[in-house]
Parts: C-alpha cells; structure tokens; sequence
C-alpha cells in the first residue's frame, strides 16, 4: 500500500459516501462528499495485519530466496561467514548440469501424464454423473469425496502399503488375475513403476476435483441447445465436442492450468514414496529436488537458484489462472 | 427398449467400479489397521479383518517408547487451531477492507493476494528455514504458526471476500442510520451473518495446516516439535516394513478429523476455485 495516497477513490452517492454496493464504472460521475479522516484511514488499518505477515513471511524470504540464488552459500555461511556474491555463477552451475535438466524433463513429463490422465478420467466420470440415477449418484459421490478428504501423506503411506513388495494386497490381486506369482514383485525399485504408482496416487486423488467442477459447469449447459443438436442428428461425441465442450471451455482451461501447477509442484507423494522404497537420483521432482540440494546437499546457492527458477515457471503458468479469477469479478 | 436397459446396466456397473476403486484405499487402510500385525503378513490378504484388534491403536496411541503420536497430535492442534484463529480474523479485517471500501490500492492488494497464492512453497522452504533461524523461531509452534498464517490467508482472504460481497450492504446502512457506529455495524451485523462463510473458511484452514508436510518437515524437524505427517512419516521409516498395520492406525487417527470436517465443507468451498471461470 502506498502510505501517502490517503486519498481514496471517488465513491457514490447515498448516506455516506464511503460504503458501496456495487462497483461504478468511473465514467459515472456521481456527487462525493469528502470523508472524514477516520474513514479514508480505515482500509489501510483492516489490511496492516495481513499485509504485514505476507510481507515478513513470504516477501522477505523472497527477497532472501532471490540474494542467496546470486551467493555462494553453502554449509558454513549457514553458520554464519559471509557469503560473497558470485553474479550468476549459481545459475550458469544449475543451466549446465545435465541433471538439474534430467529432474525439469521428468517433472515436465510426469506433471503432463498425470494432468492428462486427471482430466481424461475426471471428465469422464463427469459425463457419467450426469446420466446415473439418484443413487448411484451418492454412490459415486461419496466415494469421491472419500478419495478427496484423505491428507496426501495419509494417502501415499495407504498405497504404499498396497503396492508393499511382500504383502501388497495390489501383487495379490494381480496375481490372481494374470495367474503369475507376483508375489515379491517390488513396484517402487523401478524408477517407471514409482512413477507409475506415483500417477494412481495422484490421479486417485485429483479427480475427484475435477469430476465435481467439471460436473458442476456441465449441469449449466443449457438443455434445449443439447436436444436440437440432437434433433439435428448429432451423436453422443459430437454433441459433446461441439456443444458441450465449447460451453465448458473456459473451466476446462482453469481446472487443467491448476492441475499443471499442483502437478508440478508435487513433494509429498514423491518425497514420502521414496521414504517407502524408491532410487533417489532416478526419481526426484523439481519439489524434492531443490530440497535434496539445499537440505541434503548443502549447496543452497545452487538450490536457491533453482527454486528461482521454479517460481518463474510456475507464475508464468498462474497468470492465466490469476487473470480467470479476476474476470468478471468485482474488483 | 433393451438397448436401454443394456445401457443403464453399463452406467451402473461404471458407477460401482469407481466407487470401489475410490473407496477402497481407505477400507484397506482401516481393515489392516483393525488387525495383528502378523494377521496382515499373510500370502493371501484378509479382506475382513481376521483376529479383530485395537491393539495398533493402543500402540500407536499410547506406547511412548515406540510413538510420539501424542505429542505431535498435541503440536497439530496448537498450530492448526492458532492458525485458524489468527487466519480468519485477519482475512475478517482484510476483507472488510477490499470489499466496504474503496481506495487506491485495493485492486492492486487483491491481485497481490492471487499472486503470493501461487507461489510455490517447494521453491522457499530455504530461505524460510533461514528467516525462521535468524529470529530463533526454529521448532516452536509459534514459528510454524506464522509460515501456517501466511499460506492460508491469501485464500482465506479470498474467499471470504466472496461471503462478504454476499452480505448486503443495506442491512449495515440501516443499523447505521439506527445509530450504530461503524464498527459497531461490522461486529453487530456482518459479523455474526458471515458465520457460516468463517466456519467454511476456517475449516478449509484447518485442513490446508493439519496436512501440512513439507514446511512442517523443514521448519519442525526435532521429534519433540513435530507435525502430525511429519511423526507419520518418520514413524513409517523407523518401522519399515515391519508394522504395516500400526502405521495404518496412525494414517486412520490423522485422517479422521480431516476426513470429517472435508465433508462438512466441501460444498461451499470448492466454488471458490474456480468462481471465474464458471461465471465467464
């Protein structure tokens, strides 16, 4: 906030000129009184507690975040030696390191499968609340909340039990169905099965969210227009690309951006499955990246330039997401 | 006419596969949790607990020389409900703020709001560490707390927001005109009406920080200062593979309560995410 603006914008009309109702355009020109002090320093005294702590909790460790990232800093200046600045040797360092481009390639990779397959499979299950009966309905719904509600790191120790190399109940059942032994079969030792298990873990519980927004959005479509698509001779598909689809396609875009960024961000599931059982070096995600670097490592320059670069990344991805929430709303 | 019943038959078969495979993580998680540990170290699994126990929950619970279940519950209560409490009552003040009045900056806070929202934890769980260091807030619950505060409130503030538009203005006039100052107008009418939009709020609150695991990991890391998932976690790799179904009762009490108030609020919260794109 700036502090020496305690000139607020013009306001409408009515008893008191301070309090509104609705937003007015500003080329309405409608008669102010001038406020009394008091009442112009009340926003800035309602919003001080809050800014404050975002300033001191999240710009301040930004700010130190992007200092450090331009430092050598390693163990002893977390002890306390000064660390000198090294321009952008910490990013030259992290750009050319073959694995800091194997860890973004895999989170790329793994964050695009998972969305795609959240969206795919939530979709569907939207469409398919749409055509179930009363109970069916509850069935699915509930099952889906269930899924929704479990806290990520309940969720990943849950499937890591199932998928357990010796007693899994998952080596069982497929054991059962394919008539091989599966018995011993280690899921999390192979860096494409983690990554497959990591998937269900994810899946299982992102589509929930999206199977209820995109639910949601599909019971706004409006009927009469799906029925003369019908009369018109549009089959189930057709009318769904070419009706529906465009109705929906503004939440379709919000939901898969938000996706990308939860996807890309993903720590828990990884960092907890590679406590179960999971190779390190062939699993990480940008997350646990960053965390193995600074943390485990001891290089927090270099993990300071990362996690730098990580914030670039994921706000250029939030700006459509920033710019969806703001429209249309009052602001 | 049997094309349609062949139909509603393949709906329904579609509609139980989904359940099952939603639900059914959460039973096994229960079902191993209610056996003995060598009951669950079968090569056939039981689908229904065999030898019906309690005995992981008492271990779990109550056997300190093997879980600190109860001091990190009592640290995942401390943490969560101060957040909440500080959370709702600065996003309260907040909100009133961007949406009873207007002034210069408003659009620009509300947009900051967004932004901070985006960004990730991941990338400043470093300099967190550091910040928290230097002002020796390292494994306390107030130190925690504040990071907590600070990453619930662009949400809180945001959707309350939302409640607080939802509050018409008239019924604040009108209390004024009777006499009441402006204050007086908030605490008396707007208040107690956006009670329901706080519970809602708090609740997601109470969630986001009770599930919390990476910043609690870093921040919160000596046995005695931690979180719930962070207890659950050092727990399941102490034990290793060894007592699948203690650390099941452990994952089955830390889920109880998030499962609970989740579906209490459900309804009203999700709305929030994605309110722009639904009314574009």
């Amino acid at each position: 906030m700036s502090t020496h603006s305690p000139a607020l914008e013009v306001a409408p009309g009515g008893t008191d000129g301070s309090r509104q109702v609705a937003p007015v355009p500003p080329e309405s020109p409608r008669p102010v009184r001038r406020r009394p002090r008091s009442a112009r320093m009340a926003p800035a005294i309602l919003l001080i507690p809050a800014s404050l702590i975002l300033i001191v909790v999240i710009g301040y460790p930004l700010l130190q975040l992007v200092i450090m990232s331009f430092q050598e800093f390693g163990r002893e200046q977390v002890f306390g030696k000064p660390a000198p600045f090294v321009g952008l040797d910490n990013y030259v360092r992290v750009l050319t390191d073959s694995q800091f481009w194997a860890v973004l390639g895999r989170s790329v990779a793994f964050a695009a499968v998972n969305v795609v397959v959240t969206m795919l499979i939530g979709t569907l299950i939207a469409l398919l609340l749409t055509r179930l009966n009363k109970g069916f309905k509850l069935l699915v719904s509930v099952g889906l909340l269930l899924a929704w509600a479990m806290p990520a790191l309940t969720a990943v120790i849950v499937w890591g039990w199932m998928f357990d190399t010796q007693y899994g109940v998952v080596n069982y059942v497929l054991g059962m169905i394919t008539g091989q032994d599966l018995h011993g079969n280690s899921w999390l030792s192979n860096p494409l099965s983690f990554f497959l298990v990591a998937t269900i873990i994810i899946t299982w519980q992102s589509v929930p969210f999206v199977a209820f927004t995109i639910y949601a959005g599909l019971t706004q479509v409006p009927e009469e227009v799906l029925e003369a698509a019908q009369l018109d001779g549009a089959n189930g598909p057709k009318r769904f690309f070419l009706v529906t689809f465009p109705y929906l396609r503004s939440i379709f875009l919000v939901v898969t951006v938000l996706q990308v960024i939860w996807d890309l961000r993903v720590f828990t599931q990884i960092y907890a499955l590679q406590g179960i059982g999971g190779v390190r070096e062939q699993t990480s995600t940008l997350g646990v990246y960053i965390y193995q670097t600074s943390l485990g490592t001891g290089d927090y320059g270099a993990g300071g330039a990362i996690a730098v670069i990580m914030v670039i990344i994921m706000m250029a991805i939030s700006l459509y997401y920033v710019r969806q929430s703001i429209k249309d709303e009052d602001l | 006419m049997t094309r349609k019943h062949l139909n509603s038959a393949a709906l329904g078969a579609a509609a139980v596969i989904v359940f099952v495979f939603s639900v059914f993580p959460v039973y096994w998680m229960i079902n191993t949790s209610l056996q003995p540990n060598n009951q669950i170290r079968t090569v056939v699994p039981n689908f229904v607990p065999a030898n019906f126990t309690l005995r992981n929950y008492e271990t779990v619970l109550f056997d300190t020389t093997r879980s600190d279940f109860m001091p990190a519950l009592g640290n995942s209560l401390m943490v969560t409900i101060s957040t909440v409490v500080i959370a709702l009552v600065f996003a309260f003040l907040a909100s009133l703020a961007v949406t009873r009045f207007r002034f210069r900056s408003r659009k620009g806070f509300i947009l900051a709001i967004l932004i901070i929202q985006m960004i990730p934890a991941e990338a400043m769980i470093v300099s967190t560490y550091r910040v928290l260091d230097s002002w020796s807030l390292l494994n306390t619950i107030a130190g925690l707390t504040l990071v907590y505060v600070a990453t619930v409130l662009p949400f809180t503030i945001w959707t309350l927001r939302g409640f607080v538009n939802g509050i018409p203005i008239d019924l604040e006039e009108a209390a004024m005109i009777d006499g009441c100052s402006r204050t007086g107008a908030f605490w008396k009418i707007t208040f107690p009406l956006l009670a329901p939009g706080l519970v809602a709020t708090g609740v997601f609150g109470f969630i986001q920080a009770w599930n919390e695991f990476l910043l609690a990991l870093v921040v919160n890391s000596r046995p005695e200062m931690m979180t719930l998932p962070v207890w659950l976690r050092t727990f399941q790799v102490a034990t290793g593979t060894t007592n699948w179904a203690a650390i099941m009762a452990g994952s089955t009490l830390m889920a109880i309560p998030v499962v609970i108030f989740f579906l209490v609020v459900q309804g009203r919260m999700t709305g929030g995410l994605v309110s722009g794109a639904v009314k574009g």
